[in-house]
């Protein structure tokens, strides 16, 4: 023991803590090392990323060939070098196909601005400080209208079909468009859900419980055949239009029952100060209850989001070709059979920036409305 | 615990010698009439008569579940009676939202557990109702927000959150976020009860003040020190109903009610 310094009641100075709990070493000692369980998990995780990890890095990038006209060249190639790696020269060849789909190669610059223009609306309804953010949202607002025209045509751009959508765009345009339009759909479900009118009750616990008691394929179905059956003859409803709306319908559903979660951890005591206060329903809502819910509810509105946008290669049941039907349907082209694995690692680095990109803005705005309660 | 620890016996001499001065008026602002409520099958209020007038302290104390938070909860409709008449100011209390909202922007309710809004600051926590509500401009509404959290001795927390305040603290933010509606009548519920001894008095000073200000005050409250000196009229419910009510002097020192003097003797037994 070493020896204490004593002191005077009351006089006691804050003293720092011991250097070995603190700093990098205390770090490690406390994560890694801090029973003889979590050291044998450290070895064998780090025996685990050495065996893993330089394999793969050859594979993607070392051993990779990056240039080619067909397979053959490429297994040539390797075979000089003795290596085996990725042949993403294939990928070089259709990733025009997987982001754009059938899109007309002459208007594909309007993808490309509507993806920009999307970015720009994005941006002030993401953060807070942006400069003009009030008029900033205005453009947001009327951002989906200047998307639309650019993508379908009119006002003298070309009008493409939307049965030319496909790729990576389509798959935005589905999640993106499910993303939005659920979110204030789910909103008004979690809040009829919980109505003192039982008009307005019933029909939403129907609702929610029909659409998330039924897979989200039997919509799909639904919508690109059995919708045909109740409209009038002769109408035609665009495919990807039902598809939106299916997607949305059933994100909503989910997202309501998470909301719904976020108002009951809400205390009584909120809604009774602002009712005292002589707040109007949806003053209160707007102004009092709904910001602390959906903060509760962030984790499970981004999760519905991340799942939704996933959900979006269901679409190729029915059809549509996304990223992912792309990229299978370029795996038939016989001269570069046999390369699923590019493909679907492709297509995985593309989903998985999306998603983790939902993952992160949500840690930041967990962050950001933390207040100290 | 008793009130000699929250007040000394020179804080109380002061008071009493204020007390007089705090007159009542004989203009009617509260008047309930035979009201009754039941929660499902189980009768809260029963046959609950009270008349109140401007300016009045009204004490109202009992026995836990006695249906004291009920009543004031009645007067601004956060619970609904369901029988009987409770006019406010000559506004009938009924299922009519216009009269309900016509009620609670005269009315400004304290309760237990602060209610404070906690993803709002101090400033936009009593800035809110009068800008949403009354539809004074935002300036306006921080400035006057300002006056009152300065009366109640904390304008250098406007600009924090209530999550970073202490309890004695987020009720004063909670009293002033009331006056800054300009309300005629104060509903206290219990708004002391949630918090450290040492922060009871802070409050209680508040509450004081407002009372020698004026204000008509209904204060369901532990606090017989605050009911002695600042009431003048104290009301014992027990059971949902009205047992007793009298000037604090005559309640305390010479309680009618048999059910009152064994209230009595048990909260001012250690």
């Amino acid at each position: 023991m070493s020896e204490q310094q004593s002191y005077a009641p009351g006089t006691h100075p804050s003293l720092p803590p011991p250097a070995s709990t603190v700093g990098i070493v205390g770090w490690v000692r406390e994560n890694l090392l801090s029973s003889t369980t979590n050291i044998v998990i450290t070895i064998l995780t780090i025996y685990f990323l050495w065996v893993i990890i330089p394999p793969s890095l050859n594979w993607l990038f070392f051993d990779a060939v990056f240039q080619g006209a067909d397979r053959n060249e490429c297994r040539a190639i390797m075979k000089e070098a003795g290596a085996n790696g990725a042949c993403w020269a294939f990928i070089g060849h259709r990733i025009e196909l997987l982001v754009y789909g059938f899109y007309p190669e002459a208007e594909r610059w309007r993808v490309n601005l509507s993806f920009f223009v999307m970015l720009a609306a994005l941006v002030p309804i993401l953060f807070d400080h942006v400069p003009h953010r009030k008029k900033a949202l205005w453009f947001s607002l009327v951002s989906p209208v200047i998307i639309y025209v650019l993508l379908r045509g009119g006002f003298g751009l070309e009008p493409v079909p939307t049965a030319n959508f496909g790729g990576f765009m389509l798959t935005m345009v589905v999640g993106v468009t499910g993303i939005v339009v659920s979110l204030p759909l789910g909103i008004l479900l979690a809040l009829g859900r919980i109505s003192h009118l039982p008009a307005v009750r019933i029909v939403c616990v129907t609702f929610i419980e029909f659409i998330r008691g039924v897979p989200l394929i039997t919509l799909l179905f639904v919508a690109s055949t059995m919708l045909n059956y109740f409209l009038p003859p002769g109408t035609s409803f665009d495919l990807l239009l039902r598809v939106l709306i299916m997607v949305s319908l059933f994100a909503a559903a989910y997202l309501a029952e998470v909301v719904r979660g976020g108002l009951q951890a809400i205390p009584k005591g909120q809604q009774e100060a602002a009712d005292a206060m002589g707040l109007k329903y949806w003053q209160s809502m707007r102004l009092i209850i709904l910001p602390q819910a959906l903060k509760i509810s962030i984790p499970g509105i981004v999760n519905t989001f991340i799942g939704l946008y996933k959900d979006t290669t269901l679409v190729i049941i029915i059809g549509l070709f996304d990223l992912l039907g792309m990229g299978k349907a370029s795996l038939a082209d016989v001269k570069w059979q046999g390369l699923s694995t590019e493909v679907y690692v492709t297509v995985a680095v593309f989903f998985f920036i999306s998603c983790f990109a939902m993952s992160r803005y949500s840690l930041y705005l967990e962050k950001k409305l933390h207040t100290g309660h | 615990m008793t009130e000699q620890e929250q007040l000394s016996e020179e804080e109380i001499a002061a008071l009493e010698a204020v007390a007089p001065e705090l007159k009542v008026s004989d203009e009617l602002t509260i008047k309930i009439k035979g009201m009754h409520k039941w929660y499902g099958s189980f009768h809260v209020l029963r046959n609950v008569n009270l008349d109140v007038y401007k300016g009045e302290r009204i004490v109202i104390c009992g026995p836990s579940g006695s249906g004291k938070s009920t009543l004031i909860r009645c007067i601004n409709r956060l619970e609904e009676h369901q029988q009987g008449d409770i006019i406010v100011n000559d506004v009938a209390l009924t299922n009519d939202l216009k009269n309900i909202d016509m009620i609670r922007k005269d009315v400004g309710m304290v309760f237990q557990h602060f209610n404070l809004f906690p993803h709002l600051t101090v400033l936009e926590n009593c800035a809110l109702a009068p800008i949403w509500v009354k539809q004074v401009p935002r300036a306006e509404a921080e400035e006057t927000a300002m006056k009152y959290l300065t009366r109640v001795k904390i304008p250098e927390q406007a600009e924090k959150f209530p999550g970073q305040l202490s309890g004695g603290q987020q009720q004063r933010v909670a009293i002033a976020r009331s006056l800054c509606m300009n309300p005629e009548i104060m509903l206290f519920d219990e708004p002391t009860s949630a918090l450290d001894p040492e922060m009871i008095k802070e409050v209680l000073d508040v509450m004081i003040e407002l009372a020698q200000e004026g204000m008509t005050m209904l204060c369901v409250t532990h606090e017989m020190g605050f009911a002695k000196t600042v009431a003048n009229r104290v009301i014992f419910m027990d059971g949902g109903e009205i047992i007793e009510e009298n000037e604090p002097h005559e309640f305390f020192d010479n309680p009618q009610h048999d059910r009152t003097k064994l209230f009595l003797s048990q909260i001012l037994a250690h």
